[in-house]
C-alpha cells in the first residue's frame, strides 16, 4: 500500500553520508543541519498559509471576501505582508530591558520549533522518536511562557505587564488541563511514544476506541488547548485592545511578526498533537471489520490524512475565535479550576477503569 | 494631564491609574476616561470631555431656526432625524403652526427607521467590543438597507436634514413604501438570527449578566433615559408621556424591564427593535395623501419667552430649550442631551466592576460622544 | 397638581417669587437665596414630588447671570421650569443642588465653564469642557475672542 517508511529513505541517506565520510561529528551534523533547514522552511511557509487561511476564513464568516487581490485567490498576500514586515523600523524602547527585550520572541519561537520535531507527519517520517515524546512535546511547549513573561516584564510598561501576568496565569493553569487530557489516552494506549501511539490506532482511532472517557479527553483537550495558545474565546491578553494592547504593545517589525508567527505555529502543533493521538496522525480510517473499505482508505497518502485532520482541527479552533465573544479573566480562571480540571481527573479514573476491566474496542 | 489632586489621593501600594482615551477602540467617540485601578476592580472614574467640543450652543445664538436644524444632526448623529424633529416641532408649537398628517406620518417613519439604524449599529458595536468581530459584519450589512433608503428619499444617509418648520422638505419617493416594506420582511428573518449568535451565547450572558447595576431611584437621579433608564424600571418614554407627531395613533408597548445590568438594557434595546417595526408596519401603508409641508414665512421669528420641546431619541429623552426675545435668531438654546446624563451615571455604575466589565457597561449604555460634548 | 396649584405652593414657599407667562408650564423666578429650600421642598413635598431633573441651563440674562432649571414628577407627571439669577458679573455664585440631584453634578460644571456662575457646596467645582487654562466664559455675551469665534452678526 501507500504506507511508505520513511525510515527506509533516511537510513539510506545515512548510509551515504556515513559511507562518504565516516560515522562521526561531520556526518552528524550533516544531517542535523539538513533536518534544521527543512524544518525552518517548513515551518516559514506552513506559517505563511496560516495567514492566508485564518484570513480567508475570517472573510467567509463575516460575509465578505478576504484577499483576493495578490495573487491567485490572493495566496501571495501573506507573502507581500512579510516583506513589508521586514522593511519596518524597528523602534527601541529606551527604558527597556535591552537584552531581555530582544531574546523575548526569539524564545517563543523556539519552543514552539521544539515541539514540532517530534511530531509525527507520515511513518517514519518524524525528526525525533522519543520514548517519552508526549512528555517531550508538553514540556518544550510550555517553555512559550518564559517568551511572554519576559517580553511583558522588559517592556518597562505597566500595561503589557498586566497582558503579561495574565496571559502567564492563563497558560499555567490550562496546561494542566491539556496534560491530564493527554495522560487519558496515554493510560489507553500504554506508551507515550508516538510512533507507537499511532501504530496503537491501526484498527481504529483511539476516540473511537477509548467511546466515552476518550471523547470527553479531546472535549477538554480542545478547549484547554485554545486557552494554551491565547486563542479564541480566551484571548484576553492580546486582544486588549479593549484596554491595552497586550504583552506585546512595544514590539513592532520583525519582532512583532515573530510573536504572531508564533500563535499560529502553536495552534498548527496543538491541532497537530490532537489529530495524533485522538484521531492516529497519519494512519487512514480503518474500521475493523470491513477489510475492502480499509484497503481503498489505505490509497490515500499518509501526508494527506495527517495534513487534512490538522486543518479540519485548527478550521474549527478558527470558527470559535470567530464566533464567541471573549471570557473575562476571572471567568476563564474559573472555568479551568472549577470545571476542566475536576472533569479531567474525574474522566482519568474512569479510563483507568475501563483499561483495566478491557471494556474498549 | 492627570490633575495632581488625583494622584494624591491614591494609595499608591495597591492603586494605580490608567488612562482609556480619546482615541480608543471601545469608547465610541473622543471621550477620555482616568480609572482608578486596585488590581483588576475600578474604584474610580472621572470622566475627560470636551475633545470634540464644537460651541454649538453659541453657533445657534446667531443662526436662523431653519439654520439649527443641520446643527442638531451633528450633535446625536445616530438620531439625526429625530434631533431635527425635536427642533421642528419647538417651532412649531411656539407659532401655532398645524403640521399636515401626511408630515406627520412621514415623520414617525423616518424616525423610526432611524431608531432601527441606531440600534442596528449598536448591536454590531456592542458584539465586537466583547470579542465577537462577526457580528459587526452582520449589523452594518443589514443597516445599509436603511441607509439606501434614506439616500433615495432624503439625499444623504447619515445627517439627514429632512424635517423643516411646517412639516418635511420634499416628497417621498414612489417606491418609498414598497422599499420600506421589503426591507422589513427582510429584518424580521435577520432579527432572529442576531439573537441566536449574541443573545443566546452563554459567555455573552455571563459578561453582562449582573454587571453595571442601576437601581430605579439612582436612574431617576442621575437622569438616565432611554433604553439605558427603561433597563432598570423608570418608564421614561416620551413617546407615551408626551405623544408627538403620529405617535398617538400607533399601538406599541414601552418596553420596561427591572434588573437594570447590562443584559436587561441590551434586551431592551432588542425588543425595541421589534416594537419599531411593528411601529412602521402600522404606518407604512396608511400615510394619508395631501401636503407635505405648510408654507411658512420666510423669516421665522418666534415670540417672546422660553419653550421647551422634548422628543424620545434612540438614547433617552432629547429636549430642546429656547429663550427667545423676538429675534430671528434665539436668545438661548440649550440641547438636553441623553448622553451627557447618561454618563454621569457612569462613574456610579462601574464602581466595584472589573475593568473588563467596564467595556461591557459602555457599550450597554450607548454612548455617542458628540452628543455630550456638544 | 394643576399650574395654578403649583403657583400658589410656590408662592408659600418664595413669596417674593414672581411668574412669566408660558403657555406649556409654569416658570417662576426665584430669588437665588431661597432657591435651593424651594427646590428641596419641591422635591420632598408628597404634593409635588419633583425627582426628575430633565436640564440645567446656565443663561446670560444680561444684566444678570443665571440658573434655568427643568424639574418633572415621575409619578404625579407635572413639569415646572425655576429661575434664578445673580447680578454679580464678576464672582457669581449660586447653590448648587448636586445634593437633592445627583445629575446635577455633570451639569452644573458645564455652567461654570461656559458663564463663569460657580456653585456652593459642589463636590468638584471646576471646567468640563475646556482647558483648565483657558480664560474666559465663552456663553457670556460680552465674550470677545478674536482668534476662536468669527462674529458674523455684528
Amino acid at each position: 500500500m501507500w504506507l511508505y517508511d520513511f525510515a527506509e529513505l533516511t537510513s539510506k541517506i545515512h548510509a551515504g553520508l556515513a559511507g562518504s565520510l565516516g560515522e562521526g561529528l561531520l556526518t552528524t551534523t550533516i544531517e542535523m543541519s539538513l533536518v534544521g533547514i527543512v524544518f525552518l522552511t517548513f515551518y516559514a511557509v506552513l506559517g505563511l498559509f496560516l495567514v492566508y487561511m485564518e484570513r480567508k476564513v475570517c472573510a467567509f464568516f463575516q460575509c465578505r471576501l478576504g484577499p483576493n487581490r495578490v495573487g491567485i485567490f490572493g495566496l501571495l498576500q501573506t507573502i507581500a505582508d512579510f516583506i513589508k514586515l521586514l522593511m519596518k523600523e524597528l523602534i527601541t524602547v529606551k527604558s527597556a530591558d535591552q537584552f531581555l527585550f530582544n531574546v523575548a520572541p526569539f524564545i517563543v519561537i523556539i519552543a514552539s520549533m521544539l515541539a514540532m520535531g517530534a511530531l509525527p507527519f507520515a511513518k517514519g517520517l518524524q525528526a525525533m522518536d522519543f520514548d517519552i515524546g508526549i512528555l517531550y512535546v508538553m514540556a518544550t511547549s510550555s517553555l512559550g511562557v518564559l517568551g511572554i513573561l519576559l517580553a511583558g516584564w522588559s517592556s518597562n510598561n505597566k500595561y503589557s505587564l498586566i497582558g503579561a501576568m495574565r496571559s502567564g496565569a492563563q497558560i499555567v493553569s490550562y496546561e494542566l488541563s491539556v496534560g491530564l487530557s493527554l495522560m487519558t489516552i496515554v493510560v489507553l494506549a500504554g506508551t507515550m511514544q508516538f510512533s507507537e501511539i499511532i501504530a496503537g490506532q491501526e484498527s481504529a482511532w483511539f476516540i473511537f476506541r477509548g467511546h466515552v472517557p476518550a471523547f470527553i479527553a479531546f472535549i477538554v483537550f480542545i478547549v484547554a488547548s485554545t486557552a494554551e495558545t491565547n486563542r479564541g474565546p480566551f484571548d484576553l491578553a492580546e486582544a486588549e485592545s479593549e484596554l491595552t494592547a497586550g504583552f506585546h504593545t512595544e514590539y513592532s517589525g520583525i519582532k512583532f511578526a515573530l510573536f504572531f508567527l508564533s500563535e499560529f505555529m502553536n495552534m498548527f502543533l496543538v491541532c497537530a498533537i490532537a489529530a495524533t493521538v485522538f484521531f492516529g496522525g497519519w494512519m487512514p480510517l480503518h474500521v475493523p471489520g470491513l477489510a475492502g473499505f480499509n484497503h481503498v482508505m489505505d490509497f490515500i497518502p499518509p501526508v494527506v490524512w495527517f495534513f487534512g485532520k490538522t486543518f479540519t482541527l485548527i478550521f474549527l479552533m478558527m470558527w470559535f475565535k470567530w464566533t464567541f465573544p471573549r471570557l473575562r479573566i476571572d471567568q476563564l480562571l474559573t472555568l479551568e479550576w472549577k470545571f476542566l480540571l475536576p472533569i479531567s481527573l474525574v474522566n482519568i479514573l474512569i479510563m483507568a477503569l475501563c483499561v483495566l476491566n478491557h471494556w474498549y474496542f | 494631564m492627570v490633575d495632581a489632586d488625583i494622584k494624591e489621593k491614591l494609595d499608591t501600594v495597591e492603586e494605580y491609574l490608567i488612562n482609556m482615551g480619546p482615541q480608543h477602540p471601545s469608547t465610541h467617540g473622543v471621550l477620555r476616561l482616568v480609572v482608578n485601578l486596585r488590581g483588576e476592580i475600578v474604584k474610580d472614574l472621572k470622566p475627560y470631555c470636551g475633545y470634540i467640543h464644537r460651541g454649538i450652543e453659541k453657533m445657534c445664538e446667531r443662526n436662523t431656526y431653519p439654520q439649527i436644524i443641520h446643527l442638531t444632526d451633528r450633535l446625536d448623529y445616530l438620531s439625526a432625524h429625530i434631533n431635527n424633529e425635536a427642533v421642528c416641532l419647538l417651532v412649531e408649537g411656539a407659532l401655532d403652526v398645524e403640521v399636515p398628517e401626511r408630515a406627520k406620518y412621514i415623520r414617525t417613519i423616518m424616525a423610526e427607521l432611524t431608531r432601527l439604524a441606531s440600534h442596528q449599529l449598536w448591536w454590531s458595536v456592542m458584539g465586537m467590543d466583547l470579542g465577537a468581530l462577526t457580528t459587526f459584519f452582520y449589523g452594518l450589512r443589514d443597516r445599509e438597507h436603511i441607509l439606501d433608503i434614506f439616500e433615495e428619499n432624503c439625499g444623504t444617509r447619515l445627517l439627514v436634514s429632512y424635517n423643516c418648520p411646517g412639516g418635511v422638505m420634499y416628497d417621498i419617493k414612489p417606491d418609498f413604501q414598497k422599499k420600506v416594506k421589503e426591507f422589513i420582511t427582510y429584518f424580521k428573518t435577520k432579527l432572529p438570527e442576531y439573537e441566536k449568535l449574541l443573545s443566546g451565547n452563554v459567555i455573552f450572558q455571563q459578561r453582562t449578566k449582573g454587571t453595571g447595576l442601576l437601581t430605579k431611584e439612582e436612574v431617576i437621579a442621575y437622569g438616565v433615559t432611554g433604553p439605558s433608564g427603561r433597563g432598570s424600571g423608570f418608564a421614561c418614554d416620551v413617546r407615551k408621556k408626551n405623544p408627538y407627531s403620529a405617535y398617538d395613533k400607533v399601538q406599541f408597548n414601552e418596553i420596561i424591564r427591572t434588573e437594570g445590568d447590562s443584559l436587561a438594557r441590551y434586551k431592551v434595546r432588542m425588543d425595541e427593535m421589534r416594537e419599531s417595526m411593528s411601529i412602521i408596519e402600522q404606518l407604512i401603508d396608511n400615510i394619508p395623501e395631501g401636503d407635505f409641508a405648510t408654507k411658512m414665512k420666510p423669516i421665522i421669528k418666534l415670540p417672546i419667552g422660553e419653550y421647551y420641546q422634548r422628543v424620545e431619541a434612540c438614547r433617552g429623552e432629547f429636549g430642546v430649550y429656547v429663550e427667545s426675545r423676538g429675534e430671528k435668531n434665539p436668545y438661548r438654546i440649550k440641547f438636553r442631551s441623553p448622553n451627557f446624563a447618561n454618563l454621569s451615571a457612569l462613574d456610579y455604575m462601574s464602581r466595584n466592576e472589573k475593568i473588563a466589565d467596564l467595556v461591557a457597561i459602555m457599550s450597554s449604555l450607548d454612548l455617542v460622544i458628540p452628543d455630550i460634548d456638544r | 397638581m394643576t399650574n395654578e396649584e403649583l403657583k400658589d405652593f410656590i408662592v408659600k414657599l418664595a413669596p417674593e417669587a414672581t411668574f412669566t407667562e408660558n403657555k406649556q408650564m409654569v416658570v417662576a423666578i426665584i430669588p437665588s437665596n431661597q432657591l435651593f429650600s424651594v427646590v428641596k421642598q419641591l422635591k420632598e413635598s408628597s404634593t409635588t414630588k419633583f425627582d426628575f431633573l430633565v436640564s440645567l441651563t446656565g443663561v446670560d440674562f444680561n444684566p444678570g447671570l443665571g440658573v434655568v432649571y427643568h424639574l418633572e414628577s415621575t409619578e404625579l407627571k407635572h413639569i415646572i421650569c425655576l429661575k434664578t439669577s445673580t447680578e454679580d458679573r464678576v464672582n457669581p455664585k449660586l447653590d448648587s443642588i448636586v445634593s437633592l440631584y445627583l445629575a446635577a453634578e455633570l451639569q452644573e460644571r458645564e455652567v461654570f465653564d461656559f458663564l463663569g456662575i460657580s456653585f456652593n457646596n459642589h463636590p468638584d467645582m471646576r471646567r468640563l469642557f475646556l482647558d483648565d487654562e483657558w480664560k474666559g466664559y465663552p456663553l457670556r455675551k460680552d465674550y470677545v475672542d478674536t482668534v476662536n469665534v468669527i462674529d458674523l452678526i455684528k
